[in-house]
């Protein structure tokens, strides 16, 4: 085949004509803009994509793989940086290519390229079983993988409104000077940073057991950073938009509906406050958390914890282990009898949000904790046999839940988590005012912001973005130097009350870390507003 | 042979991208290599990957407008499409103010930091070199984990005003993390070296063994300000942390810890202990790194800290045009002198005092202060009258280098370290080993 066959008709589109964001589907509805407004044809479209991942199948298979798959992506990103009135960055890039894993002789092998040619499919495939006869000598028990449904001709796409390649960059910057000027009219802000960002990415998958799967991802943020720095240059403090806005796995309309420009106003406000806000006494507190804070805890305290290669020792040289073992399954206790956490790809919007993962496998949803106790772990195909002594005993099926990732076609795919959500309150929709009003000195804490915890996910510290003191049940004055440290279990045991279905929100990210090489995942986590008492708080200022 | 692009067939892109542009001025990045991992965890193979990737970038300048687009096809038709796209981009951007267009010829030092031994590195030599860690583990009832990494490739920048620059080079890091069946203990050992053939994976292996050993079974110290013995590794984990704010924009701007109060920078100040002395220089063979930044800008030897001076912060060429002073690069390693101390002589002469093997999951806490939290792992020890008496549990430490480089009792001599917490294919670092007091530690961890 030619090269040329495999550029894509799409990849300008947006770059040089100024489109009006047009309504492609109401939201939650799965999408497929192409066929209303064609903005670009997707990989899985292309005649030559299902001919080349049969071609490196074949090789695989007549190298010697017992198993194989193949991933070919083609990944559009765009970014735009600009600081206070002036732009500082602009970058449209276009990347392809695609990665064949197999096993042979019982081992992994992946090798990865970014020619998409016949030749080379089948010389990478064939590369990837000889590296995996090498591993061979070095894995004396062999990979098993757990049985999946074939799915012969699957097809997902992100629910997106808008295409954020279809929306004019000039656009995209007048949005963000608008917003900067919102920030720098407020008395105190010297500087302000803002920038969004969007990516497409499509994949399509396709493994040795009859599954292929073609899918579109998008994802998009924004973001702003207001700084106030003091008249004498002796502080500088800033809240950042992280308060309010969170990624999505979203077009365009995170965007539209993020109102950058009156929030700018709040965020510099929250910014020049904390000037002169009062430095935090250290001791014990009450702390209510918001979701656009309480995310990052449950990513780093819950969601990191309850990944079954960390569990068994796989990540230990760079992620680290967990506090969790095997034997805590149906009887760790993580907190009161109303915590539920869920881990789930279906959300519409939400940054883990696929049809199928990276092995072909329909994600479903489950409890990892349920009823307050541990009842569940992350897994993938290699995984779900590990913990067939738990599923026996409780009558469930030996499956994968889905949770095969990889950042790119240049990566494997490994176990990363999905979306993973601390439920509502199941019985009450508390509201956030009672959670308030039962603190009589505590600290709210809105933004996430600084955070750190060790290898086993015990010990974490975080800050926030705008602190606020609780006292006799009310909110009061700005805060600053904040900084909490727990112990996860004790922490989540200290959670005496939590908002319920009404007062849901969260966040997410786009670079979690796992792996060597290290590779970015995105997830979301959504959460009500918690309240934990009696949690150490300490300074973070100038005298440490 | 690894698969990357030679200078002759680079300096073709790039002409064939110039002779696709129709901007006032234009520049072209270029990045082609070959990676290949191989993963371990409990004693066997896990994953491998090997990975041939090229990609280029094209920054397209119509007077003050720029855009940048990337790509990784090299065909004609894909090359006139990014520097298509990079073109319509920019047209539609707003002016920026700091934009000074591209860069002319500049003279860089030749660098031959590509090695065969790294460059055609097989998947059958690496499982060797992971064997040697995992038998030798397995034969101590240990379970080794780790990560063998390597790269080589060549960084090209081209533009339309001349410049040319191409530098080549092979990387590999090599860690691994022993731990016991009981998980009460764990030990840590690697490095980061250009020549694969200067690995000794054994010996390696055994610093980790060793450590995961002596630490099983870790009772708990008070939280507090100790005397500590920092390995290497915890050294350039720190260290690494004030390098990277050398910038001197922030500070000027009044948003940094070089900011000084009232205006203006520390440029000239003595700000750290007399011994810290810190450089960099691409050229030299213990610290080779790309000798030119992404627009082509030489990085040349610069000493950033001098007998604890602060000399220099970095300069890009807005903010060095703006404040009338030459432009620098960026240090991608660097090399922090030491003295001629052996840990052992450190440990012997403290009466009370932690040794520590290396830091991890570090956060900025507050930029004011270059103020960091994150945890000891892997290989904490207690010293008591000048001997390591027992293994203890790891801690959380709020500290920031500053206060750790005021505070040096002793200094080893530097070593090249593997800095990066992820095990990345980071640019050289070397740093001593050093012994330090009030090393401020915030509270317990229970994790091993």
């Amino acid at each position: 085949m030619k090269r040329r066959d495999f550029i894509i008709n799409g990849a300008i589109i947006g770059a040089g004509v100024s489109l009006t964001p047009r309504l492609l589907s109401a939201y939650g509805v799965p999408a497929y803009p192409w066929e209303v407004g064609e903005p670009f044809t997707p990989l899985g479209r292309e005649p030559m994509t299902p001919e080349l991942a049969a071609r490196a199948l074949d090789a695989a298979r007549r190298a010697g793989a017992s198993y194989a798959d193949v991933r070919i992506n083609r990944n559009r990103n765009q970014a735009v940086g600009t600081r206070e009135r002036q732009i500082t960055g602009l970058s449209d890039n276009e990347t392809m290519g695609f990665g064949v894993r197999v096993l042979a002789d019982g081992s992994w092998g992946f090798a990865a390229s970014a020619t998409l040619t016949g030749e080379e499919v089948e010389r990478i495939a064939q590369r990837a079983v000889a590296q995996a006869k090498a591993n061979a000598r070095a894995r004396p028990r062999p990979v098993e993988l757990a049985p999946a449904v074939a799915h012969p001709s699957a097809v997902w796409r992100s629910p997106v409104e808008i295409d954020p390649f279809t929306v004019s960059i000039e656009d995209k910057v007048a949005h963000l000077l608008e917003a900067n000027a919102a920030a720098l009219a407020v008395s105190g802000i010297r500087f302000v940073n803002s920038s969004m960002f969007f990516l497409r990415e499509e994949k399509y998958y396709s493994n040795s057991e009859g599954t292929t799967t073609d899918q579109v991802i998008y994802r998009a943020s924004a973001n702003m950073t207001p700084t106030a720095v003091a008249s004498d240059n002796s502080d500088f403090q800033s809240v950042g938009s992280a308060t309010d806005l969170q990624p999505r796995g979203l077009g365009y309309e995170l965007v539209r509906d993020a109102r950058l420009v009156e929030n700018a106003t709040k965020w510099a406000e929250n910014s020049a406050r904390k000037l002169s806000a009062r430095s935090v006494q250290p001791g014990r507190y009450d702390l209510v958390l918001m979701p656009s804070h309480l995310w990052l805890t449950v990513h780093e305290s819950i969601a990191h914890p309850t990944e079954l290669d960390r569990i068994m020792g796989y990540e230990a040289n760079y992620a680290g282990t967990s506090f969790i073992s095997l034997d805590m399954l149906g009887n760790f206790r993580y907190g009161r009898d109303f915590m539920n956490v869920q881990g789930e790809r279906s959300t519409p919007g939400a940054l883990s949000t696929v049809g199928y993962d990276d092995e072909g496998v329909q994600p479903r949803d489950y409890l990892i904790v349920k009823d307050g106790v541990l009842n569940d772990l992350q897994t993938t195909r290699e995984q779900a046999p590990w913990l067939a002594d738990w599923y026996r005993t409780r009558g469930e099926e030996i499956r994968s839940h889905g949770n095969s990732y990889a950042q790119s076609w240049a990566d494997v795919q490994f176990q990363r988590m999905p979306n993973i959500n601390l439920l509502p309150h199941p019985t009450r929709d508390v509201a956030l005012d009672e959670l308030i009003g039962g603190v009589e000195n505590g600290i709210l804490i809105d933004g996430d912001g600084s955070f750190s915890i060790d290898q086993q996910r015990y010990n974490a510290q975080f800050g926030g973005q705008a602190f606020y003191e609780i006292v006799n049940g009310k909110v009061g004055g700005m805060l600053k130097d904040v900084a909490y440290q727990i112990r996860t279990p004790e922490f989540w045991q200290a959670m005496d009350l939590m908002g319920g279905p009404s007062t849901n929100g969260g966040g997410g990210a786009f670079g979690d870390g796992k792996g060597q090489p290290a590779q970015s995942n995105a997830v979301s986590h959504a959460c009500p507003p918690t309240r934990h008492r009696d949690i150490t708080v300490i300074n973070t200022g100038r005298s440490g | 042979m690894a698969n990357y692009m030679t200078r002759e067939q680079a300096q073709r892109i790039v002409d064939r991208v110039l002779s696709f542009s129709n901007a006032d001025q234009a520049r072209v990045n270029i990045n082609s290599g070959e990676e290949g991992n191989t993963r371990f965890a409990v004693n066997q193979i896990s994953t491998a990957g090997d990975v041939v990737n090229a990609t280029a970038t094209v920054t397209s300048a119509f007077g003050r407008r720029t855009a940048s687009a990337t790509t990784n096809r090299f065909d004609d038709d894909s090359l006139r499409r990014v520097v298509e796209t990079s073109e319509q981009l920019a047209r539609l951007s707003p002016e920026n103010p700091e934009y000074l267009g591209e860069l002319g010829p500049q003279t860089y030092p030749e660098i031959d930091s590509v090695f065969a031994s790294t460059a055609e590195l097989t998947p059958d030599r690496r499982a060797a070199a992971v064997a040697a860690v995992t038998e030798a583990a397995a034969a101590r009832n240990l379970l080794s984990t780790g990560f063998l990494l390597h790269g080589t490739g060549s960084t090209v920048v081209g533009t339309s005003e001349g410049l040319f620059a191409y530098n080549a080079d092979s990387r590999m890091n090599f860690t691994t993390t022993v731990r016991t069946p009981d998980g009460t203990g764990s030990g840590w050992a690697g490095i980061g070296l250009n020549d694969f053939d200067q690995l000794d994976a054994r010996d390696l292996g055994m610093r980790a063994i060793e450590k995961a050993e002596r630490s099983r079974d870790p009772r708990a110290v008070e939280p507090g300000r100790w005397t500590v013995v920092m390995e290497p590794t915890a050294v350039a984990n720190m260290v690494g942390l004030m390098v990277g704010s050398l910038n001197a924009r922030p500070a000027d701007e009044g948003r940094s810890f070089f900011s000084k109060p009232g205006g203006g920078n520390r440029i000239g100040e003595r700000f750290l202990d007399e011994r810290v002395t810190i450089w960099s220089d691409p050229g030299d063979p213990r610290l080779f790194s790309t000798p030119f930044s992404g627009g082509g800008l030489p990085n040349k030897r610069e000493v950033w800290v001098e007998n604890g001076t602060l000399r220099t912060l970095n300069y890009d060429r807005f903010w060095a045009q703006r404040q009338q002073r030459e432009p620098n690069g960026f240090p991608a390693g660097y090399y922090m002198d030491g003295g001629d101390a052996t840990t052992e002589q450190m440990i012997a002469s403290t009466e009370r005092g932690l040794l520590i093997t290396r830091l991890w999951y570090i956060r900025g806490v507050d930029p004011r202060t270059i103020l960091f939290t994150g945890l000891t792992r892997d290989g904490t020890f207690l010293i008591e009258n000048g001997r390591i008496t027992a293994p203890v549990k790891n801690l959380r430490w709020n500290e920031s280098p500053i206060f750790m480089l005021n505070n040096i009792e002793m200094m080893g001599r530097p070593v090249r370290v593997s800095p990066s917490e992820s095990s990345g294919l980071a640019a050289a670092t070397v740093v001593p080993a050093l012994k330090v007091r009030d090393f401020n530690f915030t509270s317990l961890s229970d994790a091993v």
